[in-house]
């Protein structure tokens, strides 16, 4: 039986650009005055839609347009868009911290926001004394604090500091003890914003988990909003898609990822090509292909064991070239190099005219989730570069889940499986 | 499938749709904001809570010197300590209440913008925190009196001492209901803010804290309209009256008070709860 425990109906929220002076004052009064009259605001009907880049002719912007869609008990929605999209005024107005301008939302159940965590903590006050009040902020009662007290100071791993004021704890003390608070609201809804941004690994992880126990073993209601595709991917069931304030896409999260990326990637146009740094004066690329695809960012799909490259172009001469690729971390660490040139000495030859080489590479057993960054380059070992592309473009890869696998999905950033001699 | 929604978020309001049991359920948060105001105070100070003290006691002691000495005001016969202390320790209630809740949405624009909770319930906290600082300051001035009395100072207490409580309330009453309408007011337009802080000052010399309201009488006739459409004029002067039995006590000038401070709360509540809906978006 579905059960919607949220439902937005044609949620829009007008903002003015622009900074508050006299000139405000004389808009405020047209609309105090259309009000008395008992007219419609003069100001709902312009506005246009939220698209940051486009310069606009009109002051009022539409940040959120005609939203609608219904949340369901049990469900973890992960909410995706780009910065401006309005992920964010959504979360604001389902948390109530500032009202729409049209429409309505209506909730069942207590809701609490994770938009920040650690919020009203005073600095003077000590991690005991926060706990109290950032517990009451978020709405529980005093007995309900006082009975989860061991559990969230254990949660945060601060036991050391509870009687220090927070002033003198780390940043990421302070994220730990809020987080913990928050975890601990047991709210039937909760929205979270980009939290999971701040902490150590460690934190990380038990904050994910936290997550998943909420909405997994408890049954309650989870928005999420993160860039973290990763995270939305393993937490998430379902998807909704904004873009600049209205909503996109909703369905099932994989579906919904997918589509963000492909919007994603042809509205940015950046391609491979684009990348390339060096070219050989006598060499011109027309294009290249990675992952079968010309833009610099693709999936890795779960069943997919072979990595495509394709390059083509023109070479006003001879030439004695091999492909290299250098597969990276998001932090430049490099996983795996492909150079056959260097390790066997395997260099082709191509004489001078239009060209196409095209190569199959056969991923490793193991590929668990992440991004891989590739650098590709053209070059005749020891002697010249014919191409350098550095960081040309990113693979995200889902992980492979096959056999006992799908524990290897848990891990990010990882990518050979070792095996007994 | 039942259809009963706990929340509904929408842009309409009523002028008077204030969820006071929804401040009744957050009454722990409410205790908290107390405690933590008087808390925080003297957090890292070795006197701690004698500070409450101090800042009526010394300025007691200027005004007998400048006020009581220099310029010679006359308190109309009663002890210049009692007089002075009287008038602060009511002034100083009010105008904390007033100083402190005028400044609640940009001193909160912080966590207003990330959590919600019922906004009225800072001010809310702000009126009963410095009530019991005003205690505390209450409590010398009753030391300071029961000194003046024990030595043979002859007041003249009267049945209007049972009005004090209400004198207070009334005192918290208007700061509260002045702060949220100034509090609300700057959040898009902040010339108020200007206002405020020489404003009170000016306040306060409009309203007998320094001088009795028969000085004004004799002194400046024409103006003491002025102190009689205060409203504060009334309350300190039937305080001074219920505790000394000198300056005035005039029902009609008391209920004037009554009805203003009563006006004033509820405006205040009405305007504090349509501009907190929004207020992030203009602050």
């Amino acid at each position: 039986m579905s059960n919607t425990v949220i439902e937005f109906n044609h949620v829009g929220k007008q903002y003015i650009l622009g900074s508050i002076g006299t000139g405000t004052l004389s808009q405020d009064l047209n609309r105090w005055w259309a009000n008395i009259r008992g007219k419609e605001d003069p100001y709902l009907k312009i506005g246009e839609t939220n698209d940051r880049t486009q310069k606009g002719d009109s002051r009022f912007v539409w940040a959120l347009r005609d939203i609608n869609f219904k949340v369901e008990q049990g469900d973890v929605v992960g909410i995706v868009g780009k910065n401006g999209a309005g992920k964010s005024t959504l979360l604001k107005i389902l948390s109530r911290v500032t009202s729409p301008t049209t429409g309505n939302i209506k909730i069942k159940g207590r809701i609490a926001s994770l938009l920040e965590v650690g919020t009203g903590f005073h600095p003077e006050m000590t991690g005991r004394e926060n706990i109290f009040m950032n517990g009451s902020i978020m709405g529980m009662t005093k007995a309900e604090i006082k009975s989860k007290f061991d559990e969230i100071v254990d949660f945060a791993g601060v036991a050391k500091y509870v009687d220090t004021p927070v002033k003198r704890y780390s940043s990421g003390m302070m994220v730990r003890l809020g987080f913990a608070i928050a975890a601990h609201l047991e709210p039937e809804i909760l929205v979270v914003d980009e939290v999971l941004a701040v902490g150590d690994a460690e934190f990380q992880k038990k904050a994910i988990g936290k997550m998943q126990d909420v909405s997994k073993g408890e049954g309650r209601t989870v928005l999420f909003v993160s860039h973290n595709m990763a995270a939305v991917r393993s937490l998430c069931t379902r998807g909704v898609m904004l873009k600049n304030g209205m909503v996109d896409f909703i369905g099932n999260i994989p579906d919904t990822l997918d589509h963000y990326l492909k919007i994603d990637n042809s509205a940015q146009k950046e391609k491979i090509i684009d990348n390339v740094t060096f070219t050989k004066s006598t060499l011109k690329i027309n294009n290249i292909e990675i992952n079968g695809t010309d833009l610099s960012e693709s999936t890795i799909q779960s069943r997919q064991r072979e990595l495509t490259i394709k390059i083509e172009g023109h070479s006003q001469e001879d030439m004695n070239y091999d492909v290299m690729l250098i597969l990276r971390n998001k932090d430049g660490m490099p996983y795996a190099t492909y150079a056959k040139g260097h390790y066997i000495g395997d260099i082709q030859h191509q004489s001078a005219g239009d060209f196409t080489i095209e190569r199959t590479i056969l991923l490793p057993e193991i590929l668990t989730r992440g991004a891989i960054y590739v650098d590709l380059f053209l070059h005749h070992p020891m002697v010249e570069y014919q191409l350098k592309a550095p960081n040309c473009c990113v693979l995200e890869t889902m992980g492979y889940q096959q056999g006992f696998g799908s524990a290897m999905n848990q891990i990010d950033n990882g990518f050979m499986g070792l095996n007994d001699k | 499938m039942t259809k009963d929604w706990d929340i509904i978020i929408t842009n309409k309001s009523n002028l008077l749709s204030i969820d006071f049991g929804e401040i009744w359920r957050y009454r722990d948060l409410l205790t908290m904001y107390v405690k933590r105001d008087i808390v925080t105070f003297y957090k890292q100070t070795i006197l701690g809570p004698l500070w409450f003290i101090i800042q009526p006691l010394f300025t007691t002691i200027m005004f007998m010197f400048v006020f009581g000495g220099i310029a010679g005001i006359s308190t109309d016969g009663i002890p210049q300590a009692v007089f002075y202390l009287a008038g602060l320790v009511c002034w100083n209630y009010f105008q904390d209440c007033l100083s402190k809740c005028s400044d609640t949405f940009n001193a909160n624009q912080a966590i207003f913008g990330k959590v919600y909770f019922p906004r009225l319930v800072v001010p809310l906290s702000i009126v009963i925190s410095n009530l019991i600082k005003m205690g505390i300051q209450f409590a010398l001035f009753l030391v300071v009196y029961i000194y003046y009395f024990a030595s043979g100072i002859d007041f003249q207490v009267n049945a209007s001492l049972l009005l004090v409580p209400v004198l207070i309330i009334m005192l918290g009453a208007l700061g509260l209901g002045f702060g949220m309408i100034i509090s609300s007011m700057t959040t898009k337009y902040r010339d108020l803010r200007f206002l405020i802080t020489f404003g009170v000052q000016l306040w306060m010399y409009a309203t007998p804290v320094i001088y009795p309201l028969s000085v004004m009488k004799e002194t400046y006739p024409k103006y003491v309209w002025v102190l009689v459409a205060n409203p504060l004029t009334a309350i300190l002067e039937t305080f001074k009256y219920a505790f000394t039995g000198v300056g005035e006590f005039n029902w009609l000038y008391l209920s004037y008070s009554f009805i203003f401070t009563a006006v004033i709360l509820l405006l205040g509540i009405v305007i504090f709860n349509r501009v907190q809906r929004n207020f992030m978006d203009v602050i």
